[in-house]
């Protein structure tokens, strides 16, 4: 049904261009954050789609048509935005049948759609209060109902949840899976929050500067992650990431301190190559405190300093220092540790990970 | 008076009770209390006369009044409902303006930088049938060979106020409007867009009714602008030519200095007062409902 296609698509303001050439293919039913640091042409791309910023170059497709031209109303999307945008005047009911009177629909049917679509979402006891009686969640969820009620092809969301207290954007955050389950459609979701887009998307886009930079499910983003820069934006605490070089087999940082070469990237650097060393906290750890990840893990401990401790009471993060660098590692069953101790760290390299330092390429096959 | 102490805080008060009272109270009784008596400015002692409600009552039966008071009616009306229309279409293409909005908000306050004396001035000669701009210009284009009576006919006359009128007020309006346009949230409309509105049913559905309260502000302020009407009318034509455009206040005026009937002239006075009043809870009311439709959080 409702296939979204981005083919080399640019957006420029007068002479500066913020989306550059993206290409993306969303299928049918699918759900897919784009993230990116602030700034980097997320709701530019989004609001694209929508109709509501003309495009600068490239095409694209709703399903088999070609939108380029269309006025938003001839898209057959709905749009939740990150203020929500409700119509002040008009109760919760009327904003959520909004788009059903101007499509000419009977008082019979707008009143059914409406009807349930405040069942799915808990607004029944609201329906006849006006925006500025609500709470934020709760108009947070009168601008989803707007946006099911009329079916459309594609859902597009635009940080729908940034302006939500921690707890409740947990809440909706679960509530928008549910739907999307639901009710099925194709959904393109600006956000970023890292764990909203591992949690709810089939595949993340991953946005920098108007390029995109990797998109992939959540797993793989996560695993493999393809730039220097997906490994920093995606996990946290963030990727341990330094920069060595490669000498003898083995990877030698700035102040001389040496790593074995994870024995994956043997045939893939040559000596001498400039690159960036990547390592995720969950596979540094104090030995004896982390999770052995089987037969192939390729361990090599090191003793070090404390720097700092954050105990989060299931597990204490480990700031140590190796190498002339803060790494952060993960102390699984924490014991007390204090700044200056000396402790045993393993580093499990065959989950670590290589780029290039020039092109910030993953050096993974 | 010994061992009347009053409060600190109505001590402190009284001076600015006293100058209120002497500036406002006091001149508003006496010109109330004149209004129960045959004061003539002539006959000073005329004023310790008491007549009681005779002037109000002559008033009721007098049918130049009446006509007086219906014109005013029709001039707001007609005024209004054009300054509004006009207005909200300049501040709309005003708001459109990518570049230069400042300057054109400036150009369009120009006419209310006049003084209503000069605007009379200005359109009595420009409507002059003689050697006005009007009668030169359509004379020119070959639309009329004759010399049109614009400031004679009761008619014309009318329209001829009316136009000056619109002319140097409309930016009340514009200015009103285009403020409620900027302080507008621009998601509700894309919203609206996004909901499968064309232009028009986004103006009808979101941007009039945001806009609404700003319009009533307007209005409440030009209602009373026009009922107090007077100095354009009175450059242009003074109510004549034989009372074909005589309003109010012109009126009044007349009643009070010409004819001297200072008396009957506050009792006529205190009538407008009372339909200046009445226009005023009118659109308070509007805006109140207007505001709450909204949501105003002023
Ligand atoms: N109207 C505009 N004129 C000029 N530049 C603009 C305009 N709107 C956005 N930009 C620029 O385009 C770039 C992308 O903006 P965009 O709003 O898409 O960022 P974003 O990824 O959504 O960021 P955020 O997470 O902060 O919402 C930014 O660098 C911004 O400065
Ligand atoms: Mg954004």
């Amino acid at each position: 049904m409702a296939t979204v296609s981005l083919k080399n698509l640019v957006k420029k303001y007068g002479h500066l261009e913020v989306v550059h050439a993206i290409n993306l293919d969303v299928a049918d039913r699918e759900f897919v954050a784009l993230v990116g640091p602030s700034g980097c042409g997320k709701s530019t791309t989004l609001r694209m789609i929508a109709g509501l910023e003309a495009i600068s170059g490239g095409h694209i497709h709703i399903g088999d048509r070609e939108v380029n031209n269309l006025p938003p109303r001839q898209r057959n999307i709905s749009m939740v935005f990150q203020s929500y945008a409700l119509y002040p005047h008009m109760t919760v009911a009327e904003n959520m049948g909004f788009s059903l009177k101007i499509a000419g629909k009977s008082q019979d049917e707008i009143a059914s759609a409406v009807a349930d679509a405040a069942k799915t979402l808990g607004l029944e006891e609201l329906l006849d209060r006006r925006p500025s009686q609500l709470s934020g969640g709760q108009r947070q969820r009168v601008a989803m109902g707007r946006a099911i009620v009329r079916h459309p092809d594609v859902f597009l969301f635009d940080e729908p949840l940034s302006n939500l207290d921690a707890k409740l954007r947990m809440q909706m955050r679960t509530e928008i899976k549910k739907l999307h389950a639901k009710v099925q459609s194709t959904v393109i979701y600006v956000t970023h929050d890292q764990v909203e887009a591992m949690t709810l998307a089939d595949r993340i886009v991953i946005m920098r500067d108007g390029h995109i930079e990797q998109v992939g499910p959540p797993e793989e983003v996560f695993r493999r992650p393809a730039t220097r820069f997906v490994a920093g934006f995606i996990g946290s605490p963030t990727m341990n990431l330094h920069n060595a070089v490669v000498s003898d087999g083995r990877l030698v940082f700035a102040n001389g301190d040496t790593l074995p070469l994870p024995a994956q990237f043997k045939d893939r650097v040559s000596a001498g190559q400039k690159v960036i060393f990547g390592l995720r906290p969950d596979d540094l750890y104090p030995t004896g405190h982390g999770i052995h990840s089987g037969e192939a893990a390729e361990v090599h401990a090191v003793e070090v300093p404390v720097s700092l401790t954050e105990p989060l009471g299931n597990e204490t993060l480990v700031f140590a220092e190796f190498a002339g660098q803060d790494w952060i590692s993960r102390m699984l069953n924490p014991k007390p540790l204090r700044v200056g101790d000396r402790i045993n760290l393993s580093f499990d390299l065959s989950q670590s990970h290589l780029f290039d330092a020039a092109s910030e390429k993953s050096l993974r096959g | 008076m010994r061992g009347w102490k009053p409060a600190p805080h109505i001590l402190l008060l009284l001076p600015a009770f006293v100058v209120l009272a002497a500036v406002v109270v006091v001149p508003l009784l006496l010109s109330l209390y004149s209004s129960f008596t045959p004061f003539r400015l002539t006959r000073p002692d005329s004023i310790y006369t008491f007549i009681g409600f005779r002037n109000y009552l002559r008033l009721f039966a007098d049918q130049e009044f009446w006509v007086a008071f219906g014109r005013t009616v029709l001039l707001l009306t007609i005024a209004l409902n054009l300054e509004m229309v006009l207005g909200l279409f300049l501040a709309l293409l005003v708001e459109k303006a990518t570049r230069g909005q400042r300057l054109l908000r400036t150009i369009m306050m120009f006419p209310m930088m006049f003084s209503p004396i000069l605007v009379g001035f200005q359109f009595k000669f420009m409507f002059n049938d003689n050697i006005g701009l009007v009668n030169n210009a359509l004379q020119s284009l070959g639309l009329t060979d004759r010399a049109i009576p614009w400031l004679i006919d009761s008619q014309l006359a009318f329209t001829s106020i009316l136009i000056a009128e619109i002319w140097s007020s409309t930016s009340v309006f514009a200015i009103f409007i285009l403020a409620g346009l900027m302080a507008m949230p621009k998601e509700p409309l894309e919203a609206a867009k996004v909901d499968g509105c064309t232009p028009l049913q986004s103006f009808r559905y979101v941007t009039w009714p945001f806009i609404m309260p700003f319009a009533y502000i307007a209005m409440t302020i030009r209602s009373l602008d026009i009922a107090r009407a007077y100095d354009i009318v009175k450059i242009m034509t003074d109510g004549g030519p034989a009372k074909r455009t005589e309003i109010l206040w012109t009126l009044i005026s007349r009643t009070a200095y010409s004819d001297a009937r200072m008396g009957l002239a506050n009792a006529m006075a205190y009538v407008a007062i009372f339909l200046s009043i009445l226009f005023t809870i009118l659109f308070f009311r509007q805006l109140a409902k207007a505001r709450q439709q909204i949501g105003a959080e002023w």
